[in-house]
């Protein structure tokens, strides 16, 4: 009876001490969904979702605090994402949310430009260079298209322009098929 | 003899090769004006040296390789630059693209280039060399050569001249090898040099019986231990990774190289390329193109990079019925998006297009799952599957289905019964899944910066309000008797910057009201 007690004890222990020391070696920093979901959102930075930041929205996504459907970046394909990642269903736009816009870089009308730093404190990404009393230019490649220096600037010579379609972001187009013998198919001339 | 291997697959296409090979390789007459786009190769564009107006000499570099995977674009002759600007290109999207249009004074100056001995120079030097003269491969990828070359996590063991030339119509390596087999042979000891392999092999289809003839005379009379191999006429046997099976055994595992299992192969156009600009320093400034398919007379030219296509088609006298042209051959190559555009680095043939000889194609059909692409598909794929996820946009599964080793060579569409575009599917399942992952490190470093920014606020923040402590301690002690180490108030640099703002936003007039600072 009594070894039967000291080796279910001694089992007890040591269990203990493996999930003990388990807890503390494996231990998770933060929440992980939150990173998860902040994965999933492009990063922007652009507040339109009325939380300041990408993160922030994330935790409040995680914590049940936020609708998905606040991310007009991320677009529907975003929304899906979300959805699929936390289990819920897909939720369209709703009105109070801006439309979801293609893709744009600022510009600095760098004639207009007084050089008065404000745009450069309103950017999320540091994506403008510039100094007081200098003229400022936008970093394109880094820009993320959030128009949060948009308003700030007192001489409005900030404006968005579209980056469209170039070479260098073209991609194929979904296969559109022929629906008649009489119209060429896309890959209509292997030779015969 | 040499025993040959198998790759999977294949398809036998009518080959179309004839017509273009009665005639041997001709000069096109300098162009009016020529057109260099910037971006000929894989990679970065070359950057822009020259400006309008600038006069320039043949062999010039005019754009300059720009990042890592680039390569130098050059003056294919003497002349002025007329203009720096976007123009139409060989490019599946029809889009511009920046070129430089070069006006030639027929004078044709050579810019000053010597001839030098390649072995008293390092593989690296070799290298760079390569880069600048622009030599990228020229059986269609247009991959920088010099990249090629670097040394690997391992030894090149074989090095593979690949004139197989498999596709349909396009005879440019075929003439290409009947004259100038010795360049060519040349061209190889150099690149055998640079990279110190211990065996050459170059690998030609049996349909082209004179193109092995003159290598293997030219290997001969140069008396290289090369082996000149005849390989079976299978599409595509030209594939790089393909002809590496063919020839060696040896199959190039997915997600890697060939000269991580000891290989590496070139084109032979490439191989002559090589060959002009290491031994005579000459950049790379023409290639042979053929011309074919509804023309009066089917021929290769030697054109100059730049030249607009429509003057070369002039010279083949397309006939009447031409209702397009293709660059490349019919299975791999793209219907041009207007016939002015430019020849560049990667232009080995140029198709005139026809009803006769590319009849309408039926409309696509449901599959019906016969499986005759995995048939023929020689990467050992399921094009049927992932047919299937492309057009589903389930695109973690074609990836998984291994997506990326499709070499879009067209042998399941040609042989699709329901005339399914599979290849157009994989393309784009391709391009979206690069604008995905371009889009994720644009994030990725989105994110980066903006935690860096905050960071930095609270960083300014932190410092801000530990100066103020320190001033007030300073103040305090100041006010309980020692008097003399009063501190004045000296503005910090974030004070003065606020009041610069708020001068400057006063002086702008007209905005004053809504945008002053507050």
């Amino acid at each position: 009876m009594l070894s039967a007690l000291l080796v279910m004890a001694a089992v007890a222990v040591v269990l203990g001490a493996v999930l003990g020391f388990a807890a503390i070696k494996f231990r998770t920093e933060g929440n992980p969904l939150v990173d998860k979901i902040d994965a999933i959102l492009p990063q922007t930075q652009c507040g339109q979702c009325s939380y300041p930041g990408c993160k922030p929205y994330a935790t409040a996504i995680a914590a049940g605090e936020a609708e998905i459907n606040r991310c007009p970046p991320g677009g529907e394909e975003g929304i899906q994402k979300l959805a699929d990642l936390l289990g819920v269903d897909f939720k369209p736009f709703g009105d109070d949310t801006a439309a979801p816009k293609p893709k744009s870089v600022a510009y600095i009308d760098e004639n207009t430009c007084i050089g008065c730093t404000l745009c450069i404190q309103a950017c999320p990404v540091d994506a403008i260079s510039g100094a007081s009393k200098q003229m400022h230019t936008i970093i394109a490649a880094e820009c993320t298209g959030c128009e949060l220096c948009v308003p700030p600037c007192p001489v409005d010579c900030i404006s968005m322009v579209a980056i469209g379609e170039q070479i260098t972001n073209w991609k194929w187009k979904y296969p559109a098929y022929a629906l008649s013998p009489s119209s060429r198919t896309v890959d209509g001339r292997v030779s015969q | 003899m040499r025993s040959l291997h198998q790759f999977h697959g294949g398809i036998h296409p009518p080959s179309h090769k004839a017509q273009s090979t009665l005639l041997g390789i001709a000069p096109v007459p300098l162009p009016a004006k020529l057109i260099v786009p910037f971006h000929q190769h894989a990679g970065e564009a070359a950057k822009p040296v020259v400006q309008v107006g600038s006069r320039v000499l043949k062999g010039q570099i005019i754009g300059l390789p720009d990042g890592h995977i680039s390569s130098a674009v050059h003056a294919p002759t003497s002349g002025t630059v007329s203009a720096i600007g976007m123009h139409p290109v060989a490019h599946p999207s029809g889009l511009p693209n920046l070129c430089a249009t070069l006006i030639p004074d027929g004078r044709e100056q050579w810019e000053q280039h010597r001839r030098f001995d390649y072995r008293t120079r390092n593989a690296s030097e070799l290298q760079q060399q390569l880069r600048l003269a622009g030599i990228v491969g020229l059986g269609g990828a247009a991959f920088p050569s010099d990249i090629k070359l670097r040394i690997g996590r391992r030894q090149v063991d074989t090095l593979i001249l690949n004139a197989a030339e498999c596709e349909p119509y396009i005879t440019c390596d075929d003439m290409l090898i009947r004259e100038r087999a010795a360049e060519i042979v040349k061209g190889a000891e150099m690149l055998r040099f640079i990279v110190d392999a211990r065996e050459v092999l170059i690998g030609i289809e049996d349909n082209k019986p004179e193109a092995i003839a003159a290598m293997q005379r030219a290997v001969k009379d140069e008396g290289m231990p090369f082996e000149v191999v005849t390989i079976p006429t299978i599409y595509p046997g030209g594939g790089a990774k393909q002809l590496i099976r063919v020839l060696t055994g040896l199959e190039v595992p997915s997600g890697t190289l060939p000269p991580d299992i000891g290989v590496q192969s070139f084109n032979v156009a490439t191989t002559y390329s090589v060959y002009r600009a290491l031994a005579h320093g000459e950049p790379l400034l023409s290639r042979i193109v053929t011309v074919t398919g509804n023309v009066r007379q089917a021929r290769n030219y030697e054109a100059l990079i730049g030249t607009p296509i429509d003057e070369l088609v002039a010279l083949g006298e397309a006939l009447p019925d031409t209702n397009g042209y293709i660059m490349g051959g019919p299975m791999m190559g793209l219907p041009l998006p207007e016939v002015r555009v430019p020849v560049v680095k990667a232009t080995n043939c140029v198709i005139a297009a026809s009803e006769k000889l590319f009849p309408l194609q039926f409309p696509a059909m449901p599959c019906i799952r016969c499986t005759r692409c995995v048939e023929v598909c020689p990467a050992e794929l399921q094009p049927q599957d992932l047919y299937w996820f492309s057009r589903a946009r389930e695109f973690g599964k074609a990836q998984a289905f291994s997506l990326f080793d499709c070499i879009e060579c067209g042998a399941c569409s040609y042989v699709c019964p329901s005339h399914i575009p599979l290849v157009q599917y994989f393309r784009f399942a391709k391009s979206e899944i690069h604008a995905r992952e371009k889009d994720k490190q644009a994030a990725d470093s989105a994110r980066e910066r903006h935690e860096y920014h905050t960071f930095r606020i609270e960083r300014e923040k932190r410092e801000k309000a530990e100066k103020l402590a320190a001033k007030e301690k300073a103040a305090f002690a100041a006010k309980s008797g020692t008097a003399e180490t009063q501190p004045q108030h000296v503005p910090s640099d974030l004070e003065k910057s606020r009041e610069h703002i708020r001068e400057i936003a006063q002086s702008a007039v007209e905005h004053t009201e809504e945008g002053a600072p507050k």
